[in-house]
């Protein structure tokens, strides 16, 4: 239970912070501009004096959401990292460690009480803002993602995935140096989703194998694939599928989901991501 | 285990590669003492009090705490502890602080506002209880920590340091909290190098060097009475031993230092030197103070 104190604790840090407010006032400036564009795609018909079809509002619409969702995923997975990585460190740093593990409270309870904490608050930045801009899209352009949920679901297992890495960091190296290395391996991971998809393209079997082995090692671009397919209309798939295997390298298109075996082994590196940062800190000398 | 010690350790260590950070402690510190740990920086204080808590794993030895082995849940809810380096939480406030740790430490709910509101008044920040922790100045952080080591009046309240940020004001303050737990039969281990701190307030002392104890009992014990300087010529050796019998004797040249003295026999000594043909010029009786005995013992010129 002391998990959940920890947790309550570590969800009021964040939400206490200036970050979150300059982060949540920025997602409301995005949406609204956002919003107005996506208003606008039905007049991009004008200039060559005919009415935009569905399908093509939907095309361009679909499109467009998924880089504005890219945008979104990269801000989120940015922030988990930037709350993750000195979410132990800094409290190591600063002593408050020492206080509060002299009290009946294990370093597994406290290290998932930690993570607890960090996956509230993405859920609560995440769930909202991405259900906001999709209904917005929706009643601007009358465009909606065919799998919202799953969207949802695999945005947030993206920043989950990256947010227990920096956790990791966090119990051995400081916030800057967990931070950074985050980051790069966040880059990382996305090359390596394009680099498999080059690999497809050219048949050539050892880049597939490198995209293959990034997608299990950092699940984040292989979520983020699950991410894009959520948000594309069925005729975009159809097109897509129709061109070949070029467009496997296209980050911003994928044309299945990810198989559910992928999905379970997300969940196993998670959950195993953290058993090794429980380990990790319970090693350490305070 | 009502009955069993505080703390009693046996050769407990801890080495961090080649290097030796507490090298066999082996001490008992009964119930309701007013324990004084001193040593100079580097001695392997904090130390001790970090494998005492389980913050840290010994290498060897064993120790027990409240009668259980270290790190042991139950016994941890009645500890208190006020770590010497630390900043709380800078986003929450003090009466928060305190009730996060009253969660931690198991107290009942209905508890809370009492124990909060007690500790507030303890350490004198009543009126800042509802003020953010970042705009609290050292002193009122070390305060707080105070605090947040007395919530439900633990059975066991270790210190370590806790007057190093405060005032005179402050430190007066710090003694008569510990005083006054000492008279509710709490056990308080005090991890000091104020040596003039642990004198006023403590039961007894243990002196720690380089990781070993270097003394231990209580003050009378080390201290073992007064100490008299007497400038003195004429007296030869077989004179001097002849003095011995008043304590222990030290021949600093012009000046003969006697320990252990009892002050009511002076002038008999003075009237044993003058028998055996010595000339006395001067008479210094002083008490022996814990600093005195605390550089002695390290090794350092007085």
């Amino acid at each position: 239970m002391l998990a959940l104190t920890i947790a309550r604790l570590q969800l009021q840090e964040l939400l206490r912070r200036r970050l979150f407010l300059v982060l949540l006032l920025l997602t409301l400036v995005v949406i609204a501009l956002t919003t107005w564009g996506f208003s606008r795609i039905p007049s991009l018909g004008d200039g060559r004096g005919r009415v935009m079809t569905t399908t093509e509002i939907a095309a361009i619409a679909s499109q467009l959401l998924i880089l504005v969702m890219f945008m979104f995923s990269f801000v989120l997975a940015f922030s988990a990292v930037f709350a993750a990585s000195p979410a132990i460190s800094s409290e190591v740093e600063s002593g408050i460690t020492l206080a509060v593990l002299a009290r009946p409270i294990t370093r597994l309870e406290y290290v998932v009480g930690k993570w607890l904490g960090l996956v509230a608050t993405v859920l609560i930045y995440a769930v909202p803002a991405a259900a906001v801009q999709m209904v917005l899209v929706e009643i601007a352009v009358g465009y909606s993602a065919p799998h919202p949920v799953e969207f949802l679901g695999f945005v947030i297992g993206e920043a989950v995935v990256i947010l227990t890495l920096s956790l990791i960091l966090s119990t051995r190296f400081a916030g800057m140096v967990g931070g950074v290395s985050g980051l790069i391996l966040w880059g990382l991971a996305w090359m390596g989703g394009i680099v498999g998809g080059v690999g497809l393209v050219f048949d050539n079997a050892t880049l597939t194998h490198v995209g293959t082995a990034s997608k299990l090692i950092l699940p984040t671009d292989g979520l983020w694939r699950g991410a894009v397919w959520s948000l594309e209309p069925a005729s975009l798939i159809a097109a897509a599928r129709a061109a070949g295997a070029a467009a496997a390298a296209n980050p911003f298109f994928a044309a299945d989901p990810p198989p559910l075996a992928y999905v379970g082994w997300c969940i196993i590196w998670i959950i195993g991501m953290l058993a090794l940062a429980v380990w990790s800190f319970t090693r350490k000398e305070l | 285990m009502i009955d069993a010690p505080a703390i009693r350790t046996r050769e407990l260590a801890k080495r961090y590669g080649s290097i030796t950070a507490l090298a066999g402690l082996t001490m008992t510190i009964p119930r309701g003492d007013i324990f004084g740990f001193l040593g100079p920086n580097g001695a392997g204080k904090t130390t001790a009090v970090k494998l005492l808590l389980g913050l840290t794993p010994p290498s060897s030895g064993d120790a027990e705490v409240l009668g259980a082995s270290i790190g042991d849940r139950d016994a941890l809810r009645r500890v208190g502890y006020l770590p010497e380096l630390f900043r709380y939480q800078s986003w929450l406030s003090a009466r928060e602080v305190l009730a996060v740790h009253c969660e931690l430490a198991g107290i009942d709910r209905t508890a809370w506002q009492r124990e909060i509101a007690d500790a507030l008044a303890i350490i004198g920040l009543t009126d800042r209880g509802s003020g953010r922790v970042g705009t609290f100045s050292k002193g009122m952080q070390q305060r707080l920590g105070l605090g947040v080591a007395l919530l439900g009046a633990p059975d066991l309240v270790v210190l370590d340091e806790p007057t190093s940020a405060l005032d005179p004001v402050g430190r007066h303050d710090v003694r008569e909290i510990i005083r006054g737990l000492g008279e509710r039969g709490t056990t308080v281990f005090l991890n000091s190098h104020l040596l003039s701190e642990v004198e006023q307030v403590c039961h007894r002392v243990a002196i720690v060097d380089r990781g070993r104890v270097v003394a231990e009992g209580t003050l009378d014990e080390l201290l073992g009475g007064d100490t008299v300087r007497i400038r003195a010529s004429g007296l030869d050796r077989s004179g001097q031993t002849a003095l011995s019998r008043f304590g222990q004797l030290d021949d600093e040249g012009e000046w003969l230092v006697i320990r252990g003295i009892d002050t009511e026999r002076v002038p008999e000594l003075v009237a044993e030197i003058v028998r055996l043909g010595g000339r006395v010029y001067a008479v210094e009786p002083r008490h022996e103070s814990l600093e005195d005995r605390f550089l002695r013992l390290l090794g350092q010129p007085n």
